[in-house]
C-alpha cells in the first residue's frame, strides 16, 4: 500500500532571542522520519517542548512563531509539499490536509455561526456547492453525535459546550473530505467525562470517512485508544517508533517505559482518619449576584493526611478552596480549623491563622510575581511571619530549596528562568516557608507533563511524612487520587456526592456520577475505549 | 548592566539630556553673557559675536537658552515627577481597594478631566500668587489626572493576578501590594507615559509662558523665548526657531531613552541584572 504521508529526516529550526545575549539558532526537531498510510492513525506523544505540535504542523508545511523547516522532505502522496510555492501550499491546506487545534474555544470565531465556519474551507476551495457543503456538515454533525445535527450549525460558538465545540472543530476538519487530519491535543482541555465522548466521536468519524490522521497528545493512555502506530518524541528527536501494541505492551526504551508506568503508584490510606485538621460544616456559597456555586457541603480533612476533592470543571471544587481561604465568605455554614471556627472573611483573620493555611495554585506561572527572584518569593513569608532577615533568611531559603530538591544555585533566578516543574516546586517552597498545618493544593500538577507531575506528587508525599502537614488536594484526575489520598470527596454541580475513606469511596456500590467518573478515566490498555463504550451501550439497552 | 548593551539611539538621547543638564547646572560658567543683559541691537543675525544672534530686546539668545534650560527642565521634571507620584499612588490605591474608594477617586478624576486643562490652569494661576512652586503644583495636579487613568487601567489588570491574591492570602498590607507586587509589573507602560508626559510638560510650560502665566520675565525659559521672538518670524528673522528647536530636541532625546528602558522592562526575563 502506498504511503499517504511520508516524512523523511525532518529538521526544524527557530531563532530565539534570549535577553542580553545575541540571538541563537535552536533546533526544535531533528531527524524525524515516519510514514502514514491511508485510513491509519499515527499518535505523536511527548512532553511539552518535545516538538510534537511542530511536527504536526509541518504536515501543512507551516512553521509557527518563526519556526522554519530547514531540512528533510514532507511527501504527501509522493510529492514534496515543502517545495510548493505559496499558492501551491494554499491548495493543500484546508482541502487535502486539515488541522484541529487544542482549544476549540479560541479557534472558532465567536461572531460567526458554527455551520458557516465548518463549511468555509470547502467553499473557499470550490470543492462543493453551498448546498452540498451544508448537507455534508449536517451528516458529519450526526456522525460525531452532536445534538440536533440539522440545526446545530445555526448556533454560535458560545451557545454550545466545550466538548461539542471540539467535535464541531473535528467536523470542520472533516468537511472538505481531506486525505489527512492533524489533531493537536483535541481532548487535553476537556473533562474526563467529556473527553471519552469526543474520543469516541473522533474515532468513529475517522473509521467512517477513511481519512488518515496524526494525533498529537501528551497522554499515552489516550493515544493508545485511537492510534495504529505511536511515535514517542523527546527534545525534538524520536525515542521510539512502533505499533501501538508494541509501545504499550513491550516498550523498548527507558523513557517509554517510564511513560507507560507513570501513575501506577498506590498509597494505602491511613487507618485512623477521625481527628480533623479542618472541618467544613454545611457550607453554602455563591456570588453577590445570587448565583450559588456550593450547596450544603460538609467534609473534613484528617490531621496529617490528604483529602482529595474530585470533580469536573464547574463542580465547585475551587470555590470550596476560596471559601476556606476566606476569599469568598460563605453564605451559610462554618469553617472550623483545629477545633476553632475561622472568621469567614480574609480581613478578619489574624496573621497566624493565615500562616497556618497555605495555597498552591494550578498555574505556578501566574502565582509568582515575575519581577521577584526565587530568594524574594520564598523569603517573603519568612520575613512576614517569622521576622527573619539577612543571613538567617538566606540560610532558611537555601534550606527550603534543598528541601524541594532544587539546589541553592537557583536562588537568584527569576520565575521566567525556571521550567514548569521547577516553578511549581518554588511555589511549594513558598507555602512551606510559612510552616503551615494545612496546604490547599488546587490542581498543582494538571499543567505539567506526566513525569514532572509524578515528581511533584512524590515531593508532596515526602514533605507530608516529614512535617505532618495536611493536604486538601483538588484534582480531576482519579489516578492522582489513588496515588496520594487518604480520604476522598466527589463533587458534582456544587454538591458533595460522596465522601469518606478512599477505599470506601472508590469501591462499589457506586452512585451514578462516581461510576461515570471512574469509568471515564483512560487506562493504559489497548481496546479500553471500545470496552467502555460497549458496557455503556449494554447498560442503556438494559435500562 | 553594561555600557555596550545600550543601543546607539539611547546613547543619542542620553547625550542630549546630559548636555541640557550640564548647561542648566553650569549656566553661569557656560553662558557668554548674562541672562538679562542687553548686549547688542535688536535681532542681530546668527554668527559673529552672538552665536545664535540676539532677541527682540538685544539679549544674547545662546546665553538665554542656557539659563532657560534651568527653569524649563527643572519645572517640567518636577511637575512630571510629582504628577506621577500622585497619579500612581491614587490610581493603585483605587485599583487595589475597589469599592467606594475606587468610585470616589475615579469620579473626582473624571470631574477634573472634564474641565479643559489649559483654561483650568489659566483660571487657577490667575487667582493664586505667581511663584514657581504654585506653577509646578498646578501643572502636576492637572497632569496627574491622565496618569491616574492609565495607572488604574494597568493596575487593575495586575491586581487580579494570582500572585497578588497570594500576597493577600499571606496577609500583606495595601502598601506592600501596591509597591512590591503591582508597581514592578506595570513599569513598562508607566515609563512610556513618563517620557510622553515630560515632553508634554515642557510644551505646557511653554504654552503657559507664551500666554504670560508661566515663568515671569525677565527670567528666561524656552517657551517664553518663543513668545518674545514670535513677531520676528514675520520679518524673516529666525530667533524664535532656536528655542523651539531646543524644545523639540529635548523631547526627542527623552523619548529615545524611554524607548530603550521600555524594551528592557517589557521583557520579563530582562529582569536579570537590573534589580
Amino acid at each position: 500500500m502506498p504511503e499517504l504521508l511520508s516524512v523523511k529526516n525532518l529538521k526544524i529550526e527557530a531563532t530565539s532571542y534570549p535577553p542580553g545575549e545575541p540571538p541563537k539558532r535552536v533546533t526544535l526537531v531533528d531527524g524525524v522520519s515516519f510514514d502514514l498510510q491511508k485510513g491509519k492513525v499515527l499518535g505523536l506523544i511527548g512532553e511539552s517542548g518535545a516538538g510534537k505540535s511542530t511536527i504536526g504542523l509541518s504536515a501543512l508545511a507551516y512553521g509557527r512563531g518563526g519556526a522554519e523547516i530547514t531540512g528533510g522532505e514532507v511527501l504527501l502522496d509522493g510529492s514534496d509539499i515543502l517545495k510548493l510555492g505559496k499558492s501551491g501550499i494554499r491548495s493543500v491546506r484546508g482541502a487535502r490536509v486539515c488541522y484541529v487545534a487544542q482549544s476549540a474555544a479560541a479557534a472558532f470565531n465567536p461572531s460567526h455561526r458554527l455551520g458557516d465556519q465548518v463549511v468555509e474551507a470547502s467553499l473557499h476551495h470550490g470543492l462543493m456547492t453551498a448546498e452540498e457543503a451544508r448537507k455534508r456538515a449536517n451528516y458529519l454533525f450526526r456522525v460525531l453525535g452532536l445534538p440536533n445535527p440539522d440545526t446545530f450549525g445555526d448556533r454560535y460558538p458560545h451557545q454550545v459546550s466545550g466538548g461539542q465545540l471540539q467535535r464541531a472543530m473535528t467536523a470542520m476538519a472533516l468537511c472538505p473530505n481531506p486525505e489527512l487530519i492533524v489533531f493537536d491535543e483535541p481532548t487535553t482541555a476537556l473533562d474526563v467525562t467529556t473527553q471519552i465522548d469526543v474520543l469516541a466521536a473522533i474515532k468513529h468519524a475517522i473509521e467512517e470517512t477513511h481519512t488518515a490522521a496524526l494525533y498529537i497528545t501528551h497522554d499515552l493512555a489516550v493515544v493508545a485508544q485511537i492510534s495504529d502506530d505511536i511515535m514517542v518524541l523527546r527534545h525534538g528527536k524520536t525515542v521510539e517508533y512502533g505499533t501501538a501494541q508494541q509501545i504499550i505492551e513491550a516498550p523498548q526504551e527507558e523513557y517509554t517505559r517510564a511513560l507507560v508506568n507513570v501513575r501506577q503508584a498506590q498509597r494505602s490510606e491511613a487507618a485512623d482518619q477521625s481527628i480533623p485538621q479542618l472541618t467544613v460544616e454545611n457550607v453554602t456559597a455563591g456570588y453577590p449576584n445570587g448565583f450559588k456555586v456550593l450547596f450544603d457541603v460538609s467534609l473534613h480533612v484528617p490531621k496529617g493526611q490528604t483529602l482529595a476533592i474530585v470533580g469536573e470543571s464547574g463542580s465547585g471544587k475551587s470555590t470550596l478552596a476560596r471559601v476556606i481561604t476566606g476569599l469568598l465568605p460563605p453564605l451559610a455554614g462554618n469553617v472550623i480549623f483545629d477545633g476553632k471556627p475561622l472568621p469567614p472573611a480574609l480581613k478578619d483573620r489574624s496573621r497566624d491563622e493565615l500562616r497556618r493555611i497555605q495555597l498552591i495554585y494550578q498555574m505556578a506561572d501566574t502565582a509568582m510575581n515575575p519581577r521577584q527572584t526565587v530568594r524574594d518569593i520564598i523569603g517573603r513569608p519568612l520575613t512576614f511571619y517569622f521576622g527573619l532577615r539577612g543571613e538567617a533568611k538566606t540560610a532558611r531559603v537555601k534550606e527550603l530549596l534543598e528541601e524541594i530538591e532544587m539546589g541553592t544555585g537557583f536562588i537568584d533566578r527569576y520565575p521566567a528562568e525556571l521550567s514548569g516543574g521547577q516553578k511549581q516546586r518554588v511555589a511549594i517552597a513558598r507555602a512551606l516557608a510559612a510552616k503551615p498545618e494545612l496546604i490547599l493544593c488546587d490542581e498543582p500538577t494538571s499543567a505539567l507533563d506526566p513525569l514532572v507531575a509524578e515528581g511533584i506528587l512524590k515531593l508532596l508525599m515526602r514533605l507530608q511524612e516529614e512535617t505532618q502537614v495536611s493536604y486538601m488536594f483538588i484534582t480531576h484526575d482519579i489516578a492522582i487520587v489513588r496515588a496520594i489520598a487518604d480520604s476522598v470527596a466527589v463533587m458534582h454541580r456544587g454538591r458533595l456526592v460522596r465522601f469518606g475513606p478512599k477505599s470506601k469511596v472508590l469501591s462499589p456500590p457506586f452512585d451514578d456520577y462516581t461510576d461515570l467518573l471512574l469509568k471515564s478515566v483512560p487506562e493504559m490498555e489497548l481496546g479500553w475505549l471500545e470496552k467502555v463504550l460497549t458496557t455503556r451501550r449494554m447498560e442503556s439497552a438494559g435500562n | 548592566m553594561r555600557a555596550r548593551d545600550i543601543p546607539f539611539s539611547a546613547w543619542i538621547g542620553i547625550f542630549g539630556i546630559a548636555i541640557a543638564f550640564l548647561a542648566a547646572v553650569f549656566a553661569p560658567l557656560l553662558a557668554p553673557y548674562g541672562e538679562t543683559e542687553i548686549v547688542g541691537s535688536v535681532w542681530e543675525p546668527m554668527g559673529g559675536a552672538f552665536f545664535f544672534g540676539t532677541d527682540n530686546l538685544g539679549r544674547d539668545i545662546l546665553s538665554r537658552l542656557i539659563y532657560g534650560a534651568r527653569t524649563t527642565l527643572f519645572v517640567a521634571l518636577a511637575a512630571t515627577v510629582i504628577s506621577f507620584s500622585l497619579g500612581i499612588f491614587l490610581s493603585f490605591t483605587a485599583a487595589v481597594s475597589r469599592g467606594i474608594i475606587d468610585l470616589t477617586f475615579s469620579r473626582f478624576n473624571d470631574l477634573m478631566m472634564s474641565i479643559p486643562t489649559l483654561i483650568f490652569a489659566l483660571v487657577v494661576l490667575a487667582v493664586l500668587p505667581q511663584n514657581l512652586l504654585i506653577l509646578i503644583l498646578v501643572m502636576a495636579v492637572l497632569d496627574s489626572t491622565r496618569v491616574y487613568r492609565l495607572g488604574r487601567a494597568v493596575a487593575l489588570d495586575v491586581a487580579v493576578m494570582e500572585f497578588v491574591e497570594a500576597a493577600r492570602l499571606r496577609g500583606e498590607g495595601k502598601m506592600w501590594i501596591i509597591f512590591r507586587e503591582i508597581l514592578p509589573n506595570t513599569l513598562s507602560p508607566l515609563l512610556a507615559e513618563f517620557g510622553l508626559r515630560f515632553a508634554f510638560a515642557i510644551l505646557f510650560l511653554s504654552t503657559l509662558s507664551f500666554l504670560g502665566l508661566g515663568i515671569q520675565p525677565p527670567s528666561a525659559d524656552w517657551g517664553g523665548m518663543v513668545k518674545d521672538n514670535k513677531d520676528g518670524i514675520i520679518f524673516g528673522i529666525s530667533a524664535a526657531l532656536v528655542p523651539g528647536t531646543a524644545i523639540a530636541v529635548i523631547a526627542v532625546c527623552v523619548n529615545l531613552v524611554v524607548d530603550w528602558l521600555l524594551r528592557r522592562t517589557s521583557s520579563l526575563k530582562g529582569g536579570r541584572g537590573d534589580a
